[in-house]
């Protein structure tokens, strides 16, 4: 298939790019412009593994047309850290072993960075619904629960240093 | 002084964490290299049927086909056994199974590569298939692989004790057949193996091999590629990227790391190939559906007599680990209670379907899952509390089991305690409403293998440690760590051990041209003997520092002490760790600090160095020890090895090596389950998980293994079932293979047991797999304790729930699937490129959509 000019804008940065027009969103990102954070982990959108934020609202890249992404701001997990440093929610999965085999993490980054912007101080039960459109087949959730209570009591602490 | 550590024992991110949460660590499919093509297989559609020719000349003329390669391109055998070389990378004369590997094309593209796929014309002439194991053992003709007589791979048979005396004298006999269907690792990661060869700038051709896989075992994977391709092993260098889990899945050398390596030699360019979903749901290698017929005799105190088992398992296709698997089934019958008798029968049976292999528990949990179930049946008839049953049956270590099983350490009843004082078990068992209910089971692992699965006297572990001016310690392992946080624990031992900080640490892992051999990530065996490898190279380093140090200290190598980064006569402290040491406030405060001088400082060498230093010293920090002991020996390394003692291999018998191991995880565990008796639900509500891990180097990934063994367990209870019709899988997804999702997964109180093992390294032993076993009969129990029925068949689903609850009231059976059996349909034929059944097929129940009118004349 004969390929078209298109204008991504991931991590905050433009990039123009000459792909298929059917070409997936996640392959563009991990092929054309070496982000392989976001995974891919299974052929029908079941995992979760590739979330990426497109206009802040969490989207599965491996069924969505890049074509159909231009305009819109897409993050990756390799935008979610914050001045060089870890984000606190990626700090809180190192510490309280929210990932393990690390495959489903980024993720995971995704799903709770849009959670924790839309629920600042979600309930364990809105967490858990939360995370349930992302598979992981080694912790068993529970240490992430843990890390992400971590995360918000982090995030609390930074923002009355803040002030 | 049991808290005398600095390093272990406490919790820490693992050193890869960052990697892994921002997305820059690399997996295998995350890599490319210039010029790479990409490679797709060709799978073969039947579950039996021989290749008559296979013509690829349509496919090699697609523009961007560079190569495509068939069995031909090489013929030679492997397997992960050395019993065991059955599988070719692509078949040569025969499929066995719906998935089998016929050919691969690589091209510049996946899409292309995948359009040749379709230009690939194979000739099949359909065999007779064989999918239910009991069916298949009676086959004599068309057998799967010609020199397996029955379909049989293997079968023991084994008596320790007197078993017929036992049940003749017992005082009661509980008797029952159990089954526990398939379930498969899913690990999040696809496979994916990137094969790269380089020219020789001698010869011109294509020289060394380079390949980058999704494996927990790279040295074998190099010693197949070797035997398949034809090179000699020092030719190939395998390297593990980080993998995306294993499970086991990953513990044997799968087809699509070798086609890759088959496939760049082809296109002499490199190659990479990456499973799709569906495609890892065909390599498989899982937990065989396993039928376990099983008898014990007590007698009325509740102490256990004998235990008769036999064990069929429906290993698929290929060899694989099955003769391990099933010997797994029956040793491990042993060294978790006392049981004077046993008898053990077990059969590994051939089927055409994917092949089945190691899986988290190896050939433990379906057994397990049979006698704790069948434990607490005897405990109910008894009128005994089913924690009380097994604390009558322990072990009383140091001990040497009827079937040849070392125990040494045995934290069992400590873990018992642990979990019955939390789940509150004695005032709340048997004492909930209606429809909720707590169960309970133990279970237990080896810490690796005592024997390895190649026959040698090799160590199965050896580490480097190399030291250099710079004072970082850079440690060269085999170790694979496959998330489980191999490379973090080697990095612990080693920083304990020579008092350094762990940010001095840098840990080189699972290369083959770079790290000392390391058999791989399996049967639990990495903290063990790696652990020990690195505990003993670190002791080597540390004994040379020691001597340097002391000259400059003045003082006996002995007293010098390694802690929080410096080097102290011991001596001159009180030795009681009452007295601050120099360091101290630097690890209760922030980590120490890498170097105490300016930079540069040390690179100008020593004799700076010692005029700066005249005099004995009191104390040196890490760094100017590592200088004072350059300086003294030329060189600062170390390297260690280990092989597991000849006490520990086990007894003489055929099939004894397996099971064996220099030390056993112990694991006892409740549930809180409640059953909608309406819709046959069953849901988790808390497990508590008590782990005998020996001791625990990182607490919190110890906790996360243990709560990952369970979730694990859970799935396989409740809702994870491989579903075969006529050799197909109904579910290779990840959506229809139901794994937990977070709103399924209960809470699961991990709780550490600490038994000191006396020959792990700092005492301690496996944490990853052993808790899972005990999980799936914990939950069948505790079904029993909510509504009163004994399920003997898993996983749990809501329909065999309701059977079993119309049974108790004695109500007709619903039988929403008669007559369809997915693993025994009568004959196969081709029919419009589909499958479909010649003779009377399955039956369909009436309101069944997929129910078929007679055809009139057609084969009914």
């Amino acid at each position: 298939m004969k390929r078209e000019l298109i204008e991504l804008r991931v991590n905050g940065l433009t990039h123009e790019l000459a792909i298929e027009p059917n070409a997936l969103l996640l392959d563009v990102l991990r092929r054309d412009l070496g982000l392989t954070g976001s995974k891919r982990g299974c052929d029908d959108s079941s995992c979760g593994a590739c979330t990426v934020l497109v206009d802040g609202t969490p989207m599965l890249a491996c069924t969505l047309l890049a074509f159909s992404c231009e305009g819109p701001e897409i993050t990756t997990v390799e935008g979610i850290s914050e001045h060089g440093s870890l984000a606190a929610i990626q700090k809180a999965y190192g510490d309280w072993g929210g990932a393990q085999c690390g495959y489903c993490t980024p993720g995971f980054m995704i799903t709770v960075k849009h959670l924790l912007t839309v629920n600042p101080d979600p309930t364990e039960e809105e967490i858990r619904a939360a995370l349930s459109g992302n598979l992981c087949r080694c912790t068993g959730y529970t240490q992430m629960y843990s890390a992400i209570k971590a995360a918000i009591e982090a995030e609390k602490k930074g923002m009355a240093a803040a002030k | 002084m049991t808290n005398d550590y600095s390093i272990i024992g406490k919790s820490i991110a693992m050193i890869d964490a960052a990697g892994k949460t921002t997305g820059s660590g690399k997996y295998a499919d995350d890599l490319s290299v210039p010029g790479m093509l990409h490679g797709k297989i060709l799978h073969s559609p039947h579950p039996h049927a021989r290749i008559k020719s296979i013509d690829t000349s349509r496919a090699e003329r697609l523009d961007g086909v560079v190569a495509v390669v068939t069995g031909k391109d090489a013929p030679n055998p492997f397997g992960i056994l050395p019993v065991g070389h059955d599988e070719h990378a692509l078949a040569l004369d025969k499929v066995r199974y719906v998935g089998d590997n016929v050919a691969c094309v690589a091209a510049a593209s996946e899409a292309i590569a995948e359009k040749a796929l379709e230009l690939i014309a194979v000739d099949y002439e359909l065999l007779p298939a064989y999918f239910d194991p009991e069916e298949s053992m009676k086959a004599e003709t068309n057998l799967i692989h010609d020199n397996k007589p029955n379909n049989l791979e293997k079968d023991y048979h084994h008596v320790f004790g007197d078993p017929d005396k036992a049940f003749a004298e017992a005082d009661y006999i509980a008797e029952g057949r159990f089954l526990a269907n398939e379930v498969t690792h899913a690990a999040m990661e696809p496979h994916c193996t990137l094969a790269s060869f380089e020219l020789d700038p001698h010869t011109g051709t294509l020289g060394r091999l380079t390949v980058w896989s999704s494996t927990q075992v790279p040295y074998y994977l190099q010693h197949k590629l070797s035997l398949v391709l034809e090179m000699p092993m020092s030719q190939i260098r395998v390297i593990k990227p980080l993998v995306g889990g294993g499970f086991g899945g990953k513990s044997e050398v799968i087809p699509i790391e070798i086609i890759a390596g088959i496939a760049a030699r082809a296109a002499q360019k490199p190659v990479k190939i990456t499973y799709t979903r569906e495609e890892v749901f065909w390599a498989h290698r899982g937990r065989p559906r396993t039928i376990v017929d099983l008898k014990t005799a007590v007698k009325n105190d509740g102490s256990i007599t004998a235990v008769k088992a036999r064990v069929v398992q429906d290993g698929g296709a290929y060899c694989s680990y099955g003769v391990v698997t099933i010997l797994y089934s029956g040793a491990l019958l042993g060294a978790l209670y006392d049981i004077p008798n046993i008898q053990y029968d077990g059969y590994r049976v051939l089927t055409n379907k994917p092949a089945c292999g190691a899986m988290r528990g190896h050939g433990t949990v379906n057994v397990r899952f049979a006698f704790e179930s069948q434990l607490d049946e005897i405990a109910a008839k008894l009128k005994m509390d089913p924690a009380e049953i097994r604390r009558r049956n322990l072990l009383k270590p140091p001990c040497i089991t009827i079937n040849g099983l070392r125990v040494q350490s045995y934290g069992l009843p400590e873990c018992i305690d642990q979990i019955v004082t939390r789940s509150r078990w004695s005032e709340r068992k048997g004492k909930l409403p209606r429809g909720r209910g707590l169960g309970i089971a133990c279970s237990h692992y080896v810490s690796g293998a005592a024997n390895s699965i190649i026959r040698s006297d090799m160590p199965h572990s050896t580490v480097n440690i190399k030291i250099d001016r710079d004072g970082g310690v850079v440690i060269y392992t085999g170790a694979s760590d496959i998330g489980q946080g191999s490379d973090t624990m080697v990095a612990q031992v080693a920083a304990e051990t020579l008092g350094c900080a762990l940010s001095r640490v840098k840990v080189v892992a699972a290369d083959t041209d770079l790290t000392p051999i390391d058999i791989g990530s399996y049967s639990s065996r990495v903290t063990f003997m790696n652990g020990n490898a690195t505990l003993r190279a670190a002791q080597e380093v540390k004994k040379q520092i020691a001597a340097a140090a002391a000259k400059k200290m003045n003082c006996a190598p002995e007293d010098i002490v390694f802690r929080n980064d410096r080097l102290t006569n011991d001596r001159l402290t009180c030795g009681d760790g009452s007295v601050t040491r120099p360091g101290d406030a630097e690890l209760r405060g922030e980590s120490p600090t890498v170097s105490g001088r300016v930079e540069g400082q040390i690179l100008r060498g020593s004799l700076q160095q010692k005029r700066k230093d005249e005099g004995p010293k009191d104390s040196m920090t890490f760094e100017e020890a590592v200088v004072a002991a350059i300086d003294f020996h030329g060189a600062l390394s170390g390297t260690g090895s280990y092989a597991p003692p000849s006490e520990a291999r086990g007894g003489k018998y055929k099939g004894a090596g397996v099971g064996p191991s220099p030390a056993y995880s112990y694991s006892a565990q409740v549930a809180e389950v409640s059953v909608d008796e309406d819709t046959g639900e069953v849901t988790v509500h808390k497990v508590w998980a008590a782990h005998d891990c020996g001791r625990a180097l990182n607490p919190v990934s110890v906790e996360g293994q243990v709560i990952g063994s369970v979730w694990m367990g859970m799935g396989q209870a409740l809702t994870e079932e491989m579903i075969w019709k006529d050799g197909l899988l109904m579910n290779p997804g990840l959506l229809e293979y139901r794994s937990p999702s977070s709103v399924e997964s209960p809470e699961v109180e991990a709780i550490i047991v600490e038994s000191i093992d006396p020959e792990g390294p700092f005492g301690a032993k496996e944490a990853s797999e052993g808790s899972l076993a005990a999980t799936i009969p914990a939950i069948a129990n505790a079904i029993y304790d909510a509504v009163g029925i004994r399920l003997h068949e898993s996983p749990f689903t809501p329909d065999r729930v309701l059977a079993a609850l119309r049974a108790q009231r004695n109500a007709k059976p619903l039988n929403l699937t008669e007559g369809v059996d997915p693993t025994a349909p009568e004959k196969f034929r081709e029919h419009g490129g589909e499958l479909c059944f010649k003779g009377k097929g399955p039956k369909r129940h009436e309101s069944d959509s997929a129910r078929q009118p007679a055809q009139p004349g057609g084969a009914d």
